[in-house]
């Protein structure tokens, strides 16, 4: 692989390139599924290739290729070369990217069974099981089980002499059931929607998640779901529990603080923020109990936004982004941190794989549980009356990241104190700041969760992305619930 | 010959070169029955913000699918190594994945060339605009900021251009090959309290018209300045075509023969009797003028028009080969049609088919302008696009999301202000339910569906819930 970033930035600095950045990217991955009972996906595929990026007259450039002889690498940088001039032709400013030590590393994410070598018959026996759990409650009318591994090796070369090998062994697994009857469809997913819970593990993971054990529970609440009454229209206090809380950080938090979009780079498609400079270091984002950092760093956990270096070579650091309620940081990158003036970059450009140029990026943006010790009963039964909401269903915001609506699959009634009734189709609403100003308890570690949002889409040509999200159970006070359904 | 073209014939496979390597892979593994998909090409895009270029990438590649089938088992297995090293390997993991499982009953044979119908060739190639430079797209760019800067506006877009061929060939015959270039501009104008908004989409480049598409864009960002906030409630509404393609996107896929099936689909228990207005006819037709895409499906079978919706009632549902057999010893059998239609899914799947060729039908003559729909309203809203769109209820296919970049109040026949971006939660079917007047179908593109012929609507009673700060 040496060699074929060597051709790339050698050809690319004989075309004319002030620097260059060259990501050769071996990826794998295998997914499985059950619909039904029947299989519904057993695929497996393979890809590999190189994009390089190149600075020329101060504009960028970016090609890539899966042709990795010597021939098609270096007309490849020429391409990226080609590119990067005509950028330069439309540009006010030159791009300045700020000074990075060249580091030559290795790191690979921490796996305990590479899950390339459990027997697929294994996978599908269990994904089989677990179908028949969620089947066998009367009432199901559809259920689903996946599994998925990836397994992602990245060369990364640049011209200032950074030579670093990473490799990622993701893995993710759920389950849902959905019922159909008169009016309602209903689903319950664990141990989340979407496709499950998802990490930077090996199969260790899929057997922590114990879904045949789970699968009959949620089966039967899906089918509760269909008698339960309608969630309530008005303000109420609101409790979230860690995968939903885990969202609502990725949209009205880990999305506005990207510096791309604040410096208005996003504004076509992604959107801008509400977050300008000037809020930085003054604004109250949420109460004294919100703490959140971007913490890319492997001590954070294996999250899907850990890594040792991002894909411009910066090493992971661990960003605070929220400290006792006031905003105190973006995520950036070596060009947008020189845009506003800093000294180096906070380690946020990734790239979706070896065909897509890396963009501003979470890593593993998480809301730190809370110092006094909380568990989950202790907040439920500290709450009074209120309502409780589990997994997402549905989300949206804004495009300046200020209006949200969150549906979940299923809430509970909490009334003096304990968990009451089932209710169906909850749904909450608010403006991000007012949100996180209403924070009010958010339990402790024992109740924190690493959640993985394997498919966050942002960019054009829109690359898909996996980022982290810890959280724990958290109460807000008096936020609109039920508005989804309002007249 | 120029870089661009000599990258563009080392990823665009032709025809004769997609069977050369299929036959590679059939003496791979002679004994097995084997369905080879290959896809590849380039494309470029120049992006834009502030007035100047932030971001320019171009791509290529090629990939090979192999699906190999023993009996009632199945897998897939994808490379982009196309050695024969890579190809013995794709199929030996194809293999390997299906053995193992248990057999499926109901899986069908592969596709027959005798039954996989007779697939239109669709002319869908323009060379000049597959071999668009870096400097020409930088030129349109340039047009476009142009207007920004005259206006003293703050511009960010995205020009991009390319080609894609598609292939799939199998064991029992099955020879199918499609190419096709596009063009795709948009475009956003910000103002200090305002923007607006436009996109387009064509096969030719030569067809967009940037430096219109700012002027228009600038002048939705114009008239939207200094927004006044109107209050939640219930309005009548024109949606430009971009907005309504993105609302209908999210009802195709309940035009599933599977999704009936597996009762997922919000016509399950509506069927039979009139669920739209009258004034609603939609059809799926790969061959359509403004249409995009190969008229073969996911297994090589040619796609068939389908009148999904005739005067408000629906009429035919997308079936892949699967589904049609499941639905002919089903409750549906009898009252849909039970043959494939040519708009499955690669297979193994998830969702079975999909109608994604969705044309929108309005009556010569009885299509209004957007002028003539602010024209008839008393009070209202006209909106540009929409954002953030998510399924709320499944079943009564209520969506939420956000209006963006051109929001206005209509009052009395005319647009009298900009108003701040609105949330809405509305369901797709009352929305079809509510349509006052259509607009003349072209081909629109929106950011959060795919893009199809569709018209802009007006219609009554859309229900918005809140009000952002914007």
């Amino acid at each position: 692989m040496k060699q074929v970033a060597e051709w790339a930035l050698e050809a690319a600095v004989a075309a004319g390139a002030s620097h260059g950045e060259a990501r050769v990217v071996h990826e794998r991955q295998r997914g499985l599924g059950t619909r039904n009972g029947r299989v519904s996906s057993a695929a497996d595929s393979e890809s590999l290739g190189v994009g390089i990026r190149v600075l020329c007259r101060g504009g960028w450039g970016f090609a890539a290729t899966q042709r990795l002889s010597r021939e098609g690498v270096e007309e490849c940088a020429r391409l990226a070369v080609e590119i990067a001039r005509a950028s330069a032709r439309v540009q006010p400013h030159p791009v300045e990217l700020l000074p990075e030590p060249p580091v030559v590393a290795e790191w690979s994410s921490p796996c305990q069974i590479d899950p390339f070598t459990v027997p697929v018959e294994e996978c599908l026996d269990l994904l089989r099981r677990v179908d028949l759990e969620l089947r066998a409650v009367a009432g199901v009318t559809l259920s689903e089980t996946s599994m998925s591994f990836r397994r992602y090796e990245q060369w990364f070369y640049n011209t200032e002499g950074a030579a670093i090998r990473q490799t990622f062994i993701t893995t993710g697994a759920g389950c849902a059931a959905h019922a159909f009857e008169g009016d309602s469809i209903q689903t319950r997913s664990y141990p989340n929607s979407f496709g499950g819970q998802y990490q930077n593990k090996g199969y260790e993971l899929v057997r922590e998640l114990h879904l045949v054990e789970n699968a009959n529970r949620v089966a039967r609440e899906c089918v509760a779901l269909l008698k339960a009454p309608q969630c309530p229209e008005g303000r109420r206090d609101l409790v979230l529990d860690s995968s939903q809380l885990g969202l609502q950080i990725h949209e009205s938090i880990g999305h506005p603080i990207e510096l791309d979009r604040v410096l208005g780079y996003e504004a076509n498609f992604a959107g801008t923020s509400f977050l300008t400079l000037d809020k930085l270091h003054t604004l109250r984002y949420g109460s004294d109990l919100v703490n959140v950092v971007a913490d890319a760093r492997p001590g954070h956990g294996p999250g899907l936004g850990t890594y040792a270096f991002d894909d411009e070579g910066v090493a992971a650091q661990c960003v605070p982004i929220i400290t006792r309620g006031i905003f105190e940081g973006y995520l950036s990158s070596r060009d947008t941190a020189a845009v506003i003036g800093r000294e180096r970059s906070g380690g946020h450009l990734r790239a979706e794989g070896w065909a897509r140029v890396p963009i501003v990026r979470m890593s593993n943006v998480s809301l730190l549980p809370g110092e006094d010790e909380l568990s989950f009963e202790d907040l439920i039964s500290s709450t009074g009356d209120g309502i409780y909401m589990e997994t997402n269903r549905s989300w949206s915001i804004d495009d300046k990241r200020y209006n949200f609506q969150f549906g979940c699959e299923a809430a509970w009634e909490i009334k003096g104190g304990k968990l009451g009734r089932l209710l169906r189709n909850p749904s909450y609403s608010g403006i991000t700041t007012e949100f996180w100003n209403a924070m009010d308890a958010v339990c402790d570690r024992r109740e924190w969760t690493l959640w993985g949002t394997p498919n966050c889409g942002k960019g054009q040509p829109e690359q898909g992305m996996g980022t982290g999200h810890g959280a724990a159970p958290a109460r807000f006070r008096q936020i609109k619930i039920g508005g989804a359904y309002g007249e | 010959m120029a870089s661009e073209e000599r990258s563009m014939n080392a990823n665009m496979l032709s025809q004769e070169r997609c069977a050369e390597i299929f036959d590679r892979v059939r003496r791979a593994a002679p004994d097995l029955d084997l369905e080879v998909t290959l896809a590849g090409g380039h494309s470029a895009l120049t992006r834009w913000a502030n007035n100047g270029i932030t971001q320019n990438v171009r791509e290529e590649g090629c990939e090979v699918s192999v699906r190999a089938q023993m009996g009632g088992r199945t897998a897939r297995a994808t490379t982009n190594l196309l050695d024969d090293d890579g190809l013995r390997d794709v199929v030996r993991r194809a293999e390997a994945l299906a053995r193992v499982q248990e057999e499926d009953e109901d899986l069908l044979p592969m596709l027959a060339a005798a039954e996989a119908g007779e697939s239109a060739v669709l002319e869908r190639f323009d060379d000049a605009t597959a071999v668009l430079g870096a400097g020409e797209r930088a030129s349109q760019v340039d047009a476009m900021v142009q207007v920004a800067r005259r206006e003293g506006l703050n511009s960010a877009g995205a020009y991009s251009n390319g080609a894609q061929f598609e292939a799939i060939f199998n064991s029992r015959g099955v020879a199918r090959w499609h190419q096709e270039s596009f063009a795709e501009a948009s475009v956003t104008m910000q103002g200090d309290d305002s923007s607006g908004w436009q996109k387009r989409n064509y096969t030719r480049a030569a067809e967009v018209d940037a430096r219109a598409m700012a002027e228009i864009a600038a002048e939705k960002a114009r008239r939207s300045a200094r927004p006044i906030e109107v209050p939640p409630g219930k309005y009548t509404v024109i949606l430009e075509p971009s907005a309504v393609a993105d609302l209908l996107g999210f009802l195709a896929a309940d035009f599933s023969g599977l999704a009936l099936l597996e009762q997922r689909s919000c016509l399950h228990g509506r069927l039979g009797a009139r669920l739209f207005g009258e004034n609603i006819t939609i059809v799926d037709d790969c061959a359509a003028a403004g249409q995009t895409g190969a008229a073969f499906d996911g297994e090589g079978q040619a796609r068939q028009p389908l009148t999904l919706v005739e005067r408000g009632t629906v009429k035919d549902v997308a079936m892949a080969r699967a589904t049609a057999a499941r639905m002919a010893k089903s409750e549906w059998a009898g009252k849909l049609k039970t043959q494939p239609t040519g708009h499955g899914l690669s297979l193994p799947n998830e969702s079975g088919e999909a109608a994604v060729n969705i044309v929108f039908q309005v009556a010569e003559g009885a299509a209004k302008s957007v002028e003539e729909m602010v024209a008839a309203t008393g009070r209202g809203l006209l909106v540009t696009r929409l954002w953030y769109i998510r399924e709320v209820d499944a079943y009564e296919k209520m969506l939420t999301g956000m209006t963006r970049d051109g929001t206005f109040l209509v009052e009395n026949g005319r647009v009298t202000a900009g108003v701040r971006n609105l949330r809405f939660n509305q369901s797709v079917l009352k929305l079809l339910q509510s349509v006052l007047d259509l607009g003349r179908p072209g081909r629109a593109c929106g950011e959060e569906s795919f893009n199809m012929v569709a018209p802009a609507m007006r219609a009554e009673g859309f229900q918005f819930t809140e009000v952002t700060r914007f």
